[in-house]
């Protein structure tokens, strides 16, 4: 199964949960399993259906935007992550 | 590369024999040597925010001997700041920070110069502060003073050593848009406000800004020495709890509003209104929106004293409450309130508190959202009370 990893200001939204398991043939598929698992989610990753311009999605080291974004194939093996913004200092 | 320009005129630059001994080890490193150390006393840093991260920058940069070091910072030191803030000591409580790290610098390193900018960046003074140097260095903690640095130094034309942390939690990289993507590439938009907390209503690990500043001041030096191979293109991500460090790739966007071809953002904006928060605690930013009414922990006294039917929600998290709580009040976390609605009733007043009142007023703005009008924040949060109600508690 792939999985993504969490980031931290996002896991209050999944339990505490800092990688979790998702199915799906596409980035897309993946994503959406995310949030059905984590409905909570949903609202800090889409906005009318659109991923929010400060979600940034990596395929591995690879930044979605400049793969083939939502439609990026997901192996079973594949590690997705959310990049947050964050601004401590 | 180097940023303070390929050229460096070496009758222009000695090094005593005094500065010799002290930066002996780096003269005998290949990548190093006398020149990069002439390089280094030849260039000038901007370190932005003299806290968490500015801490090991100022420290290491003067150790290292770059030899002009500006500074800004407009605060003074707390006792909160000491878990992380190494620049600064117990003794310095009370002082402008620029002052105490100023005086820290002069004792590593007598043979740097130092300046010291004691206000807030803003739209109208970020450029001439930050055209005066050659390496720009991030350390600031807000959204909207971040992407003022960026866009002036988009502007300017200089490299941004970046870096920020939240909780264990880090990320470093060298945002240089006449060589690579810059933050706006990566972040287009900065996320809503009360998504990400700052590390005054969400800690942080006092170590973790040590290790990010550090990596900061090492990208410092290798684009002013030219050694190595910078940041640039690359977004470093350490995770102090699992012990990782990943590397993502970064690519410049096409379509990026201040550094693409065909750029929307050539003058420096209001970035407060741009991320929809405050820049620090000086500022007058009012946020938009509903209004949020404020009640004076006094007022919250008395009509408890009162027998006033008042029910006050902590929106907490469960190690704060730990820490201080007050009597009496409903206990739910802010992320977990709109899960608990049939706790908060409708026909009586909610005073929401928090820390300091800051995540009080978003968990409000929520409440309104679900049609809750009898809503005070408690201005100051449980701190104000633990001041001015009952010291018998903390402030934290």
């Amino acid at each position: 199964m792939a999985s993504i990893k969490i980031p931290t200001p996002l896991r209050q939204y999944t339990g505490g949960q800092a990688e979790v398991t998702i199915s799906g043939r596409t980035v897309g598929e993946g994503l959406h399993d995310l949030v059905r698992q984590y409905p909570a989610l949903g609202p800090h990753i889409y906005e009318d259906g659109v991923r929010r311009g400060f979600v940034n999605v990596f395929l591995g080291s690879e930044d979605i935007r400049f793969l083939q974004d939502e439609d990026t194939p997901l192996a079973p093996d594949s590690k997705l992550r959310i990049v947050p913004a964050i601004a401590g200092g | 590369m180097t940023a303070t320009g390929e050229q460096l005129d070496q009758t222009q630059v000695q090094l005593s024999h005094d500065e010799i001994r002290r930066y002996s080890r780096h003269l005998i490193l290949p990548e190093i040597g006398l020149e990069g150390q002439k390089r280094l006393k030849a260039a000038s840093v901007l370190l932005i925010g003299a806290g968490g991260l500015g801490s090991p920058l100022g420290v290491y940069l003067a150790a290292a001997g770059v030899g002009r070091i500006g500074l800004v910072d407009y605060d003074v030191v707390d006792e909160s700041n000491l878990q992380r803030q190494i620049i600064h000591g117990t003794k310095d409580v009370g002082r402008p920070k620029l002052d105490s790290a100023a005086d820290r610098i002069a004792d590593i390193n007598p043979f740097i110069q130092i300046d010291k900018y004691h206000e807030p960046l803003n739209s109208e003074n970020a450029l001439s502060i930050l055209g005066d140097y050659d390496v720009i260095i991030d350390g600031t903690d807000n959204f909207p003073t971040r992407y003022l640095v960026n866009d002036a130094c988009v502007i300017l034309g200089k490299p941004n050593v970046y870096g920020s942390i939240f909780r264990f939690e880090g990320q470093v990289s060298v945002f240089y848009a006449k060589e690579g993507p810059c933050y706006r590439c990566l972040f287009p938009a900065p996320p809503p406000p009360g998504l990400v907390p700052s590390c005054a209503d969400g800690g942080v690990l006092g170590v973790l800004p040590g290790t990010i500043g550090t990596l900061q001041a090492t990208e410092a030096i290798k684009l002013i020495t030219g050694a190595g191979e910078p940041l640039i293109g690359r977004l470093l991500l350490y995770d102090a709890a699992a012990m990782t460090f990943d590397t993502i790739t970064l690519r410049k966007n096409p379509a990026c509003p201040v550094c693409g071809p065909q750029p929307t953002i050539t003058a420096l904006i209001d970035y407060e209104e741009f991320c929809g928060v405050p820049a620090h605690d000086h500022s007058t930013y009012q946020e938009g929106g509903a209004l949020v009414r404020a009640i004076t922990v006094e007022e919250v006294k008395a009509r408890l004293d009162a027998g006033d039917g008042l029910l006050i929600l902590d929106v907490r998290e469960p190690v704060e409450w730990q820490i201080s709580t007050i009597e009496g009040t409903l206990r739910i976390p802010k992320a977990e309130v709109v899960n608990h609605l049939e706790q908060l009733p409708r026909d009586c007043d909610i005073v929401v508190c928090c820390k300091t009142g800051v995540r009080s007023a978003d968990v409000i703005r929520q409440l309104q959202g679900q049609g809750y009008a009898r809503l005070y924040n408690m201005a100051g949060g449980i701190n104000a009370w633990a001041r001015r109600i009952d010291p018998s508690l903390p402030v934290y």
